[in-house]
């Protein structure tokens, strides 16, 4: 249901395809499309030690705004996608490449700032290969066809002579590289038109899709010069550290006494910072003329408040109570659209019901690079923003609120991301250095948060409660299913205008209930998601990698494999008989083709790879499954997941010791790449199940560092097989399905084990222990 | 005055002796590749080489380093071609990379010490650095790699 094309701004109606903006065949000249004074420093291509891209030699053809060809034949990719460990502008680059028929050592890649002509900015949702396919390859087909029509009329052949491939372009015995056809002049253009009719290569024909290659910016990230955000530099800057609020909201400063501070050496000042835009009320900022002379100051100045007791006072308890009332209250939430949503009557006339409930705890991003942002005010009057950040179209009227001045007025030059994870999607952290420079005459402000600080405000995952039922009717049939979900609602914090409408009229975040509206055939389904407004006053929730088919997912592949149970049902053999791949579940061309047939292909798949049902296991040790879709129902990424665990009866210490994810993603772009992210979110889905996770405390978090929080680190990581699903649909998103099934495969793993359900994450080995004494 | 050589190169520094090692190292000497992560030596993304020890430099004050010999990963190989980086790039190891400088210090340092390391030696050593991308596995890899790697070419050189 989270259909990004839904989440566009309204002057691109094509949305999440961009089409429309992105064939605004451009002629433009060199240095005119950048909002820098200096064009290179505008932009960041990772590749390179010194992060400048390349710039256009001996003239330069660009059928279209995302790349331009030069005269010595290279090709430069625009990404506007930020990097922050998925290899995007490799994967970008190659599906462009391939269509265009370049070759792929002539290609490079540039990372740009945000310039309005690139449209909506943004990296999250699993969404960037997904959305780039149609349109990069369609920019890739215009400079083929380009290429070979130049080289048609220079040799006076039929252009259907013409081949275009690996960087040459032949027609019989003649051959010429780009830079030879773009150096004798190439000037057309092509209409939206022209363009959406130009032909594609049939899948055989793809040489670069799906093989291996090295990603541009790995070479850079194994010798230290990869530039990110932290190391952003300008001449006279000053160094800025934070002081925070006891509360994320509604505390103000009443004084402010440095006298301690001025003894560091390099200490400046302290600024209370006055934000019009809402984003960092009560902040303090300690500038010096270093970073550590920031942060030894930040930890002398007294900063007196008044305080938002009621903030103060809310802790994870009273955020999972109002969970509970939330779900527990019928007429509160929104309906979202599943069908037959009228279950009362069958639940009614049920011959037998099974109801479960299902909690999540606090999690924090820690992306390992500390939030930060260099902002100051240029020769040209226009402000910029180095940093790092995954929603560039999100922040950028926040930070023209807080300065005051109009939209063309701030442009930001992306930098390599230490981390995003979803992290960056808010980048209310540019905001108080924005107005510590404003406060400053626009004086170059670099600011880094303290460790500590960026978990205190961070945007937390929201703790989180899932409510399902399901109806058998007297053959145990299951005949209607109910899910209530109740959590703090990012979108309806950050982007009210992106929430679509349920059923019933109310607004819901997609991010926040993606995952309950599953491919399983139930009967009547009602679906419905409720936010959480005490999070929301306490905290500002975040998207965590994967977002709600994180959380959500444990409770629905949790209640699966325990209706299944309830019913005496083996849980595979229950799963595939509801995947009937019928009605709304059927799937539809281009992204759901197959629909849950490809679901329970996956899930068979994963059954069979780890060996699920074999009876020779050692004692307390078994295997778990569960299955998802990935991220949303309208970019389904089938995955199907395995766990096998060993519990230890003594200590409650869960053993994962395999896992085994199989997924269909459609079409495989980048396959190292894809690997990668499976591995590296499955990883993530074994963090949040067994070792992460805090809690509310006085209205902050209170496991701030890794002293006291504790993310999966190596010697807990399994080894694990993956495996992708041959393909040539449409590829879907990577960066996060891996995430969903991991946690509800342990969780079964562990029932099957031993016999104890464990119903919140993460799953301490205390709350084994206590699970286990319970059961006797 | 604070001195000590690093990277080969003699410094002086006029900075608060009680300056993390660190952010001497970001910014009074300006090699960025020393990440700053938690602060508190936890996480391993400021791991420079102390007189061939891995040392975490977030919390080691520069009044401690006078007259040592410092290795950040700028300087672990002038071309960037240590064995433990060639094979980093050869497994595609890093995601992020915010972390990887730190777990090719750690790592170098650790083949260094035990030439034949065992898995269980390698989450030993290698548990302390943090990886958010999760690419444990593929460091663990790498790092038996490049310990074979080095281990032929000493026998070879």
């Amino acid at each position: 249901m989270a259909d990004p094309r839904s989440l566009m701004p309204k002057r691109a109606p094509d949305g999440a395809r961009l089409s429309r903006r992105g064939f605004l065949v451009s002629m433009c000249a060199a240095g005119a499309v950048f909002g820098f004074p200096k064009a290179p420093l505008a932009a960041m291509d990772p590749g390179a030690a010194d992060g400048l891209p390349i710039e256009a030699a001996g003239g330069k053809f660009e059928p279209a705004i995302w790349y331009w060809i030069d005269g010595e034949g290279r090709v430069n990719v625009n990404i506007i996608r930020a990097e922050m460990g998925q290899h995007v502008g490799t994967a970008i680059a190659r599906i462009l490449a391939d269509e265009l028929g370049a070759a792929w050592e002539d290609v490079h890649i540039t990372h740009v700032d945000t310039d309005p002509k690139w449209g909506l900015m943004v990296t999250g949702g699993s969404w960037s290969v997904w959305q780039s396919w149609p349109l990069y390859r369609q920019a890739g087909a215009a400079g083929r066809v380009a290429l070979a029509q130049k080289a048609a009329e220079l040799w006076g052949v039929d252009v259907a002579a013409v081949t275009v491939e690996n960087g040459e372009v032949r027609a019989g015995a003649r051959v010429a590289g780009f830079g030879e056809l773009v150096r004798a002049g190439i000037t057309q253009s092509f209409t939206e038109e022209e363009l959406k009719a130009l032909p594609l290569k049939a899948h055989a024909e793809l040489k670069l899709i799906g093989k291996e290659l090295a990603a541009l910016d790995i070479r850079a990230k194994t010798t230290g010069e990869t530039i990110y955000g932290i190391d952003a530099k300008i001449e006279g800057m000053v160094h800025a550290t934070p002081i925070l609020p006891p509360t994320r909201y509604g505390s103000t400063i009443t004084a402010i006494d440095d006298s301690a501070a001025k003894a560091v050496k390099g200490y400046l000042e302290t600024l209370a910072l006055d934000d019009p835009s809402g984003t960092a009320p009560g902040w303090a900022m300690v500038i010096a003329e270093s970073q550590w002379a920031a942060m030894k100051a930040a930890g002398l100045v007294k900063v007196s408040y008044a305080l938002n007791e009621a903030a103060a006072g809310v802790d994870e308890a009273a955020i999972q109570a109002e969970n509970l009332r939330l779900v527990e209250d019928e007429a509160a939430g929104a309906l979202l659209e599943s069908g037959n949503s009228d279950v009362a009557p069958v639940f009614a006339g049920a011959a037998d019901t099974f109801e479960a409930s299902y909690t999540t705890q606090t999690v924090l991003h820690f992306q390992l690079e500390p939030l930060n942002a260099l902002v100051f005010l240029g020769e040209d009057g226009v402000w910029q923003v180095h940093t790092g950040n995954q929603w560039q179209s999100l922040c950028l009227p926040w930070i023209q609120t807080a300065l005051g001045v109009a939209e063309d007025k701030v442009v930001m030059r992306s930098y390599m991301l230490g981390g995003g994870f979803g992290r960056r999607l808010n980048g209310d952290y540019i905001v108080p250095a924005a107005l510590a420079s404003k406060a400053l005459g626009g004086k170059p402000v670099k600011m880094v948060m303290r460790r500590e600080d960026d978990s205190a405000f961070d945007s937390v995952r929201s703790p989180s409660l899932s409510k399902l039922r399901m109806a058998f009717d007297g053959d145990k049939k299951v005949i209607a299913m109910e899910t209530a979900v109740a959590s703090g609602w990012p979108t309806k914090v950050m982007v009210p205008g992106f929430m679509p409408k349920g059923t019933n009229g109310e607004a819901y975040d997609p991010f926040a209930s993606d995952g309950a509206d599953h491919w399983y055939e139930t009967g009547a389904q009602r679906v419905r998601a409720i936010s959480n407004e005490l999070a929301e006053a306490t905290f500002r929730p975040g998207w965590l990698r994967s977002v709600s088919p994180g959380w959500i997912n444990f409770a629905v592949e949790s209640f699966m494999d325990e209706a299944a149970r309830h019913i005496g049902a083996d849980p595979l053999a229950f799963r595939l008989g509801q995947f009937t791949a019928e009605g709304r579940n059927a799937g539809s061309a281009p992204d759901a083709v197959g629909g849950a047939r490809r679901q329970a292909a996956v899930l068979a798949r994963v059954a069979e790879l780890s060996g699920y049902g074999k009876t020779d296991l050692p004692a307390d040790t078994a295997i778990g499954l569960a299955t998802t879709y990935g991220q949303s129902r309208s970019m389904p990424t089938w995955v199907g997941g395995a766990a096998q665990v060993r519990v230890d009866r003594a200590t409650g210490r869960v053993d994962l010791q395999k896992l085994w994810i199989v997924v269909d993603c459609g079409t495989v772009v980048d396959p190292n790449g894809a690997h990668a992210q499976v591995e590296g979110g499955a990883l993530w889905g074994v963090s949040m199940a067994l070792y992460e996770g805090t809690e509310f405390a006085q209205g902050l978090p209170r496991d701030r560092n890794l002293d006291d929080y504790t993310p999966l680190r190596m010697i807990d990581s399994p080894p694990i097989e993956i495996e992708f699903v041959p393909s040539t649909e449409v590829p879907t998103g990577l960066g996060e399905p891996g995430t969903t099934v991991v946690a509800p495969a342990i969780a079964n793993a562990i029932f099957a084990a031993v016999g104890v359900r464990m119903r919140h994450l993460p799953i301490t080995p205390a709350a084994v222990l206590a699970a286990l004494k319970a059961q006797g | 005055m604070i001195e000590f050589k690093i990277n080969g190169r003699a410094v002086s520094l006029d900075i608060d002796p009680e300056t993390p090692l660190m952010w001497a190292i970001r910014d009074d000497i300006g090699l960025t590749g020393t990440k700053y992560g938690c602060g508190i030596g936890l996480c391993g993304a400021c791991t420079v080489h102390v007189g061939g020890r891995p040392t975490r430099s977030c919390i080691t004050p520069v009044k401690d380093v006078i007259g040592a010999e410092i290795t950040t990963i700028e300087g672990l190989s002038p071309t960037g071609e240590h064995p433990v980086q060639k094979v980093w790039r050869d497994l595609q190891v890093p995601q992020c990379g915010y972390c990887q400088s730190g777990q090719i210090m750690t790592a170098a340092a650790l083949i260094k010490d035990i030439p034949e390391p065992t898995d269980a030696d390698i989450d030993a050593v290698m548990t302390g650095n943090v990886c958010r991308c999760m690419t444990y596995n593929r460091i663990r890899d790498a790092v038996r790699t490049a310990a074979a790697a080095m281990k032929e070419e000493a026998t070879n050189g």
